[in-house]
């Protein structure tokens, strides 16, 4: 550092005569930090706030040369439009499967393995595992489909040589409608378990020694203190992880279903994200699929909150 | 450390270690071996890769895939286009994200609270995609290379895990034996406390390269031009056109493989998932040290 001797020091006045200074006070000795944050605030006010004043289009009919919020209002209509739609069901039913699906396997499945990680007292394979198994996560959605498509692919992949040999004869595991599900999770489970699996790690890492200590004097065996120590400790990060995955019951990733679906797979693959993307963006249906996209908004709060109170009741633990 | 031993080992310890190796090595078999098999696929005979002789070794060695990818134009337009979005975008984002985090973490700082509150509230509304996109049409961010440098350029969840790390590691005393010294806020930043926090740098950095890098949706909705079309969206017509063709619904969508032999398509896919994923696998042992502390400090106050 550098010192400058012309720089003025914090105000001190203000702070001596208002004990809580009002924004309007600490303006001229905050000016900078008002400077650098700035920008974000400009962005966060553009690509977030505007959208969701443009919500309104739900309930409205777009109209082009009115823009964003000219249109006619109309209630609900396009709501219903939604419901009494003959994919209502469908769609709806699909989402609920997939992500249901995604949280009841792809939940523990980070947990087990931040147990199993824990377990391993040789430090360098202990190094060797976590660093394999977190680089997935940054293989992208499109080379992970591509990745599933070389190698489940009927006559030419290796998994699909595989089901051959065992004599399930030439399954299409991209094509079927039972596969679907199980090839989105397991291999979304593939990519992200050990990315998943830090933060437990994290959370096991603070545990405190002595209770290991005092565990192993009581003659605990390894099964126990992974049961009464570990177990406890993670708890309440499993509790406000179970809660915010919740909160996105209805928010299945679009992009991964979007490069996965197919002609044979459509009917348990098309979800609101997708349907939304074709409705919207591809036939320009604005009004209408800004509706789905609203109340698939609407129903993930609902669940997010849901849980919350769940979670605040049984354990004390919420998210705010 | 001293491990204390009060009990001895019994039998039932023994098959509990050996339990936990067998799954461990069975969980770094399950994901390394995937990723093992693509390396050594895109330099194989695609026909024995095909019939399942390729499984420990590369057999029937060719390098005719990556030749091709080599010389495929598209590709190294979707790199060039990617690289210049990545760069500029992770730029970007943390000019953004980096001094704000900053401002939001001085205790004296009046605003803080209500800004953060405006910054939170958005991870759980968002106005949904048609808006998003009718705004980013109004701005006529479309088709122009903009659309992946601005929209969106300050996450949330890194502004919060950069300002919790500033709060945490920077000590308070710092500042006010700085400020003494006539240092201020721009000075104070630039000079103290970016120089200090280089592991959350590197962690938010990696994780806005990541996204920039992967990313495919933005190109999906906003970019029509093939001219600006970034790496992502030309490895779906690679990887996945056949796809298309197989599912009968071709339509001539995508159809961008359709030059080479198909007999080495497979070898191409696998060689380009390679190419493509290779920037990341090279970066990521330089950052990986600092995941666990990244991940920790967002968990604090996530």
């Amino acid at each position: 550092m550098t010192t400058q001797t012309k720089l003025t020091v914090p105000n001190r006045e203000a702070t001596i005569t208002a004990k809580k200074p009002s924004i309007f006070n600490t303006f001229r000795r905050d000016y900078q930090l008002w400077i650098m944050v700035f920008p974000a605030i400009v962005a966060i006010i553009i690509f977030n706030y505007i959208p969701m004043y443009g919500i309104q289009l739900a309930f409205r009919d777009y109209d082009y040369t009115k823009g964003l919020t000219g249109g006619a209002w109309h209630g609900l209509y396009y709501f219903k439009m939604f419901i009494d739609n003959y994919l209502f069901k469908d769609i709806m039913w699909n989402t609920i499967k997939i992500s249901l699906a995604t949280i009841i396997i792809g939940f523990p499945a980070p947990i087990l393995l931040a147990l199993l990680i824990n377990q391993i007292r040789w430090k360098r394979a202990k190094k060797t595992l976590q660093t394999t198994v977190y680089m997935p996560h940054f293989i992208s959605i499109v080379v992970m489909v591509g990745m599933l498509n070389v190698m489940l692919s009927p006559n030419t992949g290796i998994v699909g040589n595989l089901m051959n040999h065992l004599g399930y004869g030439d399954v299409n595991l991209l094509a079927s409608t039972n596969s679907f599900i199980p090839v989105y999770v397991l291999s979304d489970i593939w990519q992200h378990c050990g990315w998943n699996s830090i933060i437990y790690l994290a959370a096991l890492s603070s545990v405190d020694p002595q209770l290991y200590d005092s565990s192993k004097i009581d003659g605990a065996n390894r099964w126990q203190t992974i049961r009464h120590i570990d177990l406890p400790s993670i708890v309440p990060t499993m509790i406000i992880l179970f809660i915010l995955s919740m909160g996105n019951v209805l928010g299945t990733g679009f992009e991964k279903i979007f490069l996965m679906q197919n002609t044979l797979n459509i009917p348990v693959s098309e979800v609101i994200a997708t349907y939304v993307y074709k409705i919207g963006i591809l036939s320009n249906q604005i009004s209408y699929s800004s509706a789905i996209g609203l109340f698939n908004t609407l129903i993930n709060f609902i669940f997010l909150f849901a849980t919350n109170a769940i979670a605040k009741r049984v354990s004390n633990i919420s998210l705010w | 450390m001293e491990m204390i031993r009060y009990r001895k080992k019994t039998a039932n310890d023994m098959i509990f270690d050996i339990g936990v190796a067998v799954l461990a090595v069975l969980s770094f078999l399950i994901v390394a071996y995937p990723l093992y098999f693509i390396c050594i696929a895109s330099i194989s005979d695609s026909t024995l890769v095909a019939t399942g002789k390729v499984l420990l070794f590369p057999k029937g060695i060719s390098m005719f895939g990556y030749k091709e990818i080599l010389g495929d134009s598209r590709i190294w337009t979707g790199y060039r286009n990617t690289i210049v979005y990545t760069l500029l975008g992770t730029f970007v984002n943390l000019l953004f994200t980096l001094p704000a985090a900053y401002a939001l973490s001085r205790p004296e700082f009046r605003a803080r609270r209500f800004l953060m509150f405006m910054f939170v509230i958005t991870m759980f509304f968002s106005g949904g995609l048609i808006p998003t996109y009718l705004l980013i049409k109004g701005l006529h961010m479309t088709n122009t290379m903009w659309v992946f440098i601005f929209p969106f350029c300050v996450n949330v969840f890194n502004l919060i895990i950069t300002r919790t790390f500033f709060e945490t590691s920077l000590p308070k005393e710092l500042y006010e034996a700085a400020s003494i010294d006539g240092c201020s806020h721009f000075k104070f930043f630039s000079s103290v406390a970016l120089p200090l926090s280089r592991a959350v740098v590197s962690v938010i950095a990696l994780y806005y390269l990541v996204a920039h890098w992967n990313d495919f949706f933005t190109a999906l909705v906003y970019i029509r031009d093939n001219e600006l079309q970034p790496l992502q969206i030309i490895l779906r017509d690679i990887l996945l056109s056949n796809q298309v063709f197989e599912g009968g619904a071709g339509g001539g969508g995508g159809g961008a493989s359709g030059g080479y032999a198909q007999q080495f398509a497979d070898q191409i896919k696998y060689g380009v998932i390679l190419v493509s994923t290779l920037p990341i696998l090279i970066v990521y042992p330089f950052i990986q040290k600092y995941f666990e502390k990244g991940v920790m400090i967002g968990s604090v106050k996530g």
